[in-house]
């Protein structure tokens, strides 16, 4: 049966070339740590299982200890010219955009096609893992479509991704990280602690005003936080979970991912979300810092209300 | 009540600009001891979620597919598709750059725009010009506002669509969060859930745009 760990190797395999990549590359002066990063990683996909818990918990410290010294830089793989890639764009026009489609619809066609496919009785493909075993497949096809199309050097889809990843850093790992907060928080116990104390300040019985508290929640917290995906471990757990869907039984699927969307209109209307708010009010050169922020707060606020009846309508 | 301390350390690791992922494993770290366990069987059940939860981080599979086709001018032939749209006012102009990232987003290719590849360079300039060209000389106050809806509606469009593309950071971590909460849920089953929100904000969105076309036709008649 084909699973998770088919798509992890895959992924291993690129973060171990990542590694490998960033060791020889003399344009990063921090090449020691990227390589150190990303080998961890390859580690963790290749051998996670095999680590034990406190390996994994000690994997997990040295990635965060190369990430707290600032140990990672930005390698700089040889790529085309600016000029180059201007007059291929003309060239190739739109068919660029065919190879990048293939992923999701190959995904997306495996989840719904191959859920019955079988061998001698069993599933050939796991099928709580579908749609991302789908994914690897979309990758690997697109992948060698456009070689075959471009034929660019052999190591150009690694050396390109190695250049993408570089410029994400160690923010690749955050989402994975915060997961994985959540994971602890359910442990310990805190979403209970939390929804008992909101529990008593939301009207009895109220599924509308339980809905708000989590949409509206889940707002205020990305927008002191700066991140919904950070705010989304703590706010679910503290009022989506123990009171929207255990309370009052809402669907999990739509509660969560409407409340991820909710933060998203607080991510609008934050000045600690500098990246999206500030950094392009810095780029055009906008007198007030906060221009772009009062440009959305109008778009974010009637969104969250939408949201809030969204979430009401459709997740009961 | 001790458990909640790992809440406190994340808003104030945020707040003080710390490295997220330090604040984020402090954060485990303290309420796992706070809950009563000891440090190694935290660092252990902090490890076992991090493993558990690595199909989160799947996602950069995808990098190599998409730094390839932007070797081979991607990013370029997004701008060309941009800069060739023909439309009159600040409004419209800005309702199809929405529509166009938000589809784009959509099907997991968020990244090929954004403020620096694609607002600046292209986006803000076509709005000054369509802006200019329908009502005359702007002041600098005009000019920054419609510079500003320029760079939201770049916002608007890739938040309330990379979410529809199922294997996108944030529906997986939704899928991770829940998982550990012993509730299984398929990608697919969270990103259809983003298309209602899709739309509502295409709407919102599209219509404050058009609002903003009749307060510049407005400004420029009253300076007449």
């Amino acid at each position: 049966m084909i699973g998770l760990p088919f798509v992890y190797t895959i992924a291993g395999l690129m973060f171990a070339a990542f590694a490998g990549l960033s060791a020889v590359d003399r344009s990063n002066r921090k090449r020691v740590g990227n390589a150190a990063f990303w080998g961890l990683m390859a580690v963790s996909f290749l051998a996670g299982d095999a680590l034990g818990d406190l390996g994994n918990g000690l994997l997990v410290l040295g990635l965060v200890a190369l990430a707290g010294i600032g140990a990672l830089g930005r390698g700089a793989p040889v790529t085309t010219t600016i000029e180059g890639r201007r007059a291929e764009a003309g060239a190739r026009g739109n068919r660029l955009f065919i190879p990048a489609l293939i992923i999701p619809l190959t995904a997306l066609a495996g989840t719904l096609l191959l859920a019955d496919i079988g061998v001698g009785g069993a599933p050939l493909i796991d099928p709580k893992q579908l749609t991302l075993v789908s994914l690897g497949f979309g990758v690997l096809i697109a992948l060698a479509a456009a070689m075959a199309w471009l034929r660019p050097p052999a190591l150009a889809p690694l050396q390109e991704g190695r250049r993408l990843i570089d410029s994400v850093g160690w923010a690749a790992v955050l989402p994975q990280m915060l997961a994985a907060l959540g994971a602890v928080f359910a442990l310990a116990g805190v979403g209970a602690v939390v929804g008992d104390l909101v529990g008593g300040v939301i009207p009895d019985g109220s599924r509308l005003a339980a809905v708000a508290a989590y949409t509206v929640g889940m707002a205020l917290f990305t927008m002191v936080m700066g991140n919904a995906f950070a705010a989304f471990p703590v706010m679910t757990a503290a009022v989506g979970l123990p009171l929207v869907v255990r309370q009052f039984g809402g669907d999990p699927a739509i509660v969560a991912a409407i409340g991820m969307l909710a933060g998203f209109c607080g991510t609008l209307m934050t000045p600690m979300a500098a990246n999206f708010n500030i950094v392009p009010a810095a780029l055009l050169d906008l007198k007030d810092r906060n221009g772009v922020i009062k440009a959305q707060i109008g778009t974010a606020l009637p969104l969250l209300v939408a949201n809030t009846l969204l979430m009401y309508g459709l997740a009961f | 009540m001790l458990v909640l301390s790992g809440i406190a350390v994340v808003v104030v690791g945020f707040l003080l600009r710390l490295n997220p992922l330090l604040v984020v494993t402090v954060a485990a770290l303290v309420t796992g001891l706070a809950g009563g366990l000891d440090l190694p069987t935290v660092i252990a059940a902090f490890g076992k979620a991090f493993n558990d939860n690595r199909y989160v981080s799947i996602i950069w599979i995808v990098l190599p597919v998409i730094g390839l086709l932007e070797r081979h001018g991607l990013q370029e032939r997004a701008r060309q598709v941009i800069g060739g749209v023909k439309a009159a006012t600040v409004g419209r102009l800005l309702i199809v750059y929405l529509l166009f990232r938000q589809v784009t987003a959509a099907i997991g290719l968020h990244s090929i725009a954004g403020h620096a590849q694609t607002v600046r360079p292209l986006v803000a300039p076509m709005t000054e010009a369509a802006a200019e060209n329908k009502h005359g000389d702007i002041d600098a106050d005009t000019r920054d506002e419609v510079k500003a809806y320029a760079a939201a509606t770049d916002n608007v469009g890739v938040f309330f669509g990379e979410d529809i593309f199922i294997a996108m950071s944030s529906i997986l971590l939704i899928k991770g969060f829940l998982e550990s909460n012993g509730i299984i849920v398929t990608p697919l089953s969270l990103s259809v859930w983003a298309i209602p929100t899709a739309i509502v904000a295409f709407v919102i969105h599209g219509f404050r745009l058009l609002l903003l076309d009749r307060k510049l036709a407005h400004g420029a008649k009253a300076a007449r």
